[in-house]
């Protein structure tokens, strides 16, 4: 009935919400094939929409790829394993279903990867060195404390570059060809002259995780404590305020948001700093630890499953700076 | 009662210049600073005394140097040649004796600060005691009728509530002599009327020396007691024009006859100063 009014697209529901109605009717008296074309790209068209929705479909289509491409990947190992056990024919079926089971694939399946997580994370206790909450607490104290030595590291370095002016351009060069070095290759130097020094144990990790961390922290602190417009700085020249009086009244408090941006990546690089360490100094445990014992065994699925739990542990720091952020954006009246 | 304090003014100014030396005293100033295409002349032998309790209006185009005239007095610029006094001494002495508040265009209010916090600032700095800067902070934001915004951010206020709280800001440690740049130029005529009136009313209240930038004809003839008119290129004096109207004048004296006369000399004086070439 409403045929010419409406063209035959997949997702009329994108652009006219309006129109839900008489997208329902149609649905109806139509043959049962549109129908349920029509009621297909509602759906997805609603998904869209949602604030979940996107998520979910983004997430979704990242799995379906990511089973397509163990499939693929495996294929080649799973024919010759049917090939060794002496089979010369296989379905289809067979084959997919081997590739996403084998004990080490090339890319495995994400179930696996989950199968492994819930081992080594709720049914291992947290004691054993096949935790991956074992490892984690080591990896995240490493990086927690390295965090500290960088983020300070970082604030003081801001501190006299803003306030001592050849310090800028003697220290700034410096600063920067540090962070040119891979940090793959400097990792076990730092690791082996801190041995030499007889520091060992958590504090060269640290260091490590420091050395990453730091310079986000320096790069935004100096724009931040940079950040007050010149009227906001010649109110503090009118009263004869004190350079120390200036940094505690108007530079400190203005430079906050830039802090709290820099800490959510320095956060992070302490994270990796501290990984990159461990497999180098990898007979303490922690997450790069496992990714080291991994690979020399060809244990795919337990590397997978310790880069996701790597993952989740950088994404709950970025979440809790975010949350330090909050909680004084609030205090200092930058939340509206 | 309006020409007694008429009268009264006349008076004070009289006698002004013979028993008080003057708060700002400017003997041929020049400013000249360095651009990228050659040095440019700010501002080219200014004389110009100001007398305690006047309300003195600059005046004139863009660039014509009267901000930056304001911030010579104010030590934020430094002239290159002349002499010039404020309260008897150099600016930089008068800037340490913290003797003048300083009213920029926009509020320049600290964001993180509520209101009383930043009409605290210049005490915090200065170093009162807490109660008594409690106290202060009390008086001036009522001076500026904005008690009960103690505890908002600057973010929650209006523009011009926000102008009233830099106002306070600057009256909250008392000082003598107020400088004002532009203070209302970012402000709709209503609101500006509004706060024009106000300032006045805070002025005969506290009896202080006012120097106030403006490019507006009708604020500066209705707020001065001397209207200093500027012309450009390079920035200098035209003309000082006297403009004694009751010191509680309201804006109803914009209608008079004698109102539109001095704004007339103004607009006539803005127009020979600027020179088109």
């Amino acid at each position: 009935m409403t045929e010419s009014k409406r063209p035959p697209s997949d997702f009329p529901d994108i652009f006219s919400r309006g129109e839900k109605g008489a997208a329902m009717a149609d649905a109806a008296t139509l043959p049962a094939m549109r129908a349920r074309r029509g009621g297909a790209s509602r759906f997805f068209a609603a998904l869209w929409r949602g604030a979940v929705g996107p998520i979910v479909v983004v997430c979704a289509a990242i799995v379906a790829l990511w089973y397509l491409g163990a499939v693929l990947m495996n294929a080649d190992l799973q024919r010759s394993a049917f090939e060794n056990a002496g089979r010369k024919s296989w379905t289809t079926a067979e084959l997919v279903a081997g590739t996403l089971s084998q004990e080490r694939p090339k890319l495995p399946a994400p179930h696996q990867v989950a199968q492994e997580l819930w081992k080594t994370v709720v049914d291992t206790p947290a004691t054993s060195k096949r935790s991956l909450v074992y490892h984690g607490g080591v990896t995240l104290s490493a990086t927690l404390l390295g965090f500290l030595f960088g983020a300070g590291l970082g604030v003081g370095l801001a501190v006299l570059i803003v306030h001592v002016k050849s310090l800028e351009r003697s220290l700034m060069p410096w600063i920067i060809s540090s962070q040119t070095i891979p940090i793959i290759a400097l990792a076990p130097m730092i690791v082996i002259i801190l041995n030499q020094l007889d520091i060992t144990g958590i504090v060269p990790k640290a260091a490590i995780a420091a050395y990453l961390s730091f310079f986000p922290v320096t790069v935004g602190m100096v724009k931040g404590l940079r950040s007050p417009d010149p009227l906001q700085l010649d109110l503090m020249r009118t009263y004869s305020a004190s350079q120390a009086q200036t940094f505690w009244s108007l530079r400190l408090p203005a430079c906050v948001p830039f802090l709290f941006a820099s800490l959510r990546v320095g956060v992070a690089a302490a994270l990796v700093g501290t990984v990159v360490a461990e497999l180098t100094q990898s007979a303490d445990g922690g997450f790069g630890a496992r990714l080291l014992a991994g690979s020399y065994y060809g244990q795919t699925i337990q590397i997978w499953a310790a880069i996701f739990a790597a993952a989740a542990c950088a994404c709950a720091l970025i979440a809790a700076v975010a949350l330090a952020d909050r909680i004084v954006a609030r205090r200092m009246g930058y939340a509206r | 009662m309006n020409s007694a304090m008429a009268t009264d003014r006349v008076e004070a100014a009289r006698q002004a210049p013979a028993t008080t030396p003057p708060v700002i005293a400017a003997r041929d100033l020049s400013l000249t600073y360095e651009a990228t295409d050659g040095p440019v002349q700010a501002l080219s032998g200014i004389d110009l005394d100001i007398q305690r309790g006047e309300f003195v209006s600059l005046i004139g185009p863009s660039g014509c140097g009267k901000t930056t005239l304001l911030r010579v007095i104010a030590d934020l610029e430094t002239a290159s040649a002349g002499s010039i006094t404020v309260n008897g001494v150099s600016p930089q002495e008068a800037r340490l004796n913290r003797s003048y508040g300083y009213v920029f265009q926009a509020p320049a209010l600290y964001p993180w600060r509520s209101i009383a916090g930043n009409v605290g600032l210049p005490l915090e700095i200065m170093g009162y005691p807490k109660a008594e800067r409690r106290e202060r902070v009390e008086k001036n934001l009522a001076l500026v009728n904005l008690t009960g915004f103690e505890r908002k951010f600057p973010w929650q206020l209006s523009g011009g509530m926000q102008q009233r709280a830099s106002i306070a800001r600057a009256l909250s440690f008392d000082p003598d002599l107020l400088l004002m740049d532009e203070p209302f130029g970012a402000l709709d005529e209503i609101v500006r009327d509004k706060l024009n009136e106000q300032l006045l009313r805070l002025w005969d209240l506290t009896r202080k020396t006012v120097v106030f930038v403006t490019h507006s004809i009708p604020e500066a003839v209705f707020l001065s007691t001397r209207i200093v008119v500027m012309s450009p290129r390079p920035g200098r004096i035209h003309e000082t024009i006297p403009c004694d109207f009751p010191r509680d004048r309201t804006l109803d004296i914009r209608e008079t006859p004698e109102f539109l006369e001095i704004a007339n000399r103004v607009r006539h004086g803005l127009r020979e100063g600027h020179s088109y070439e």
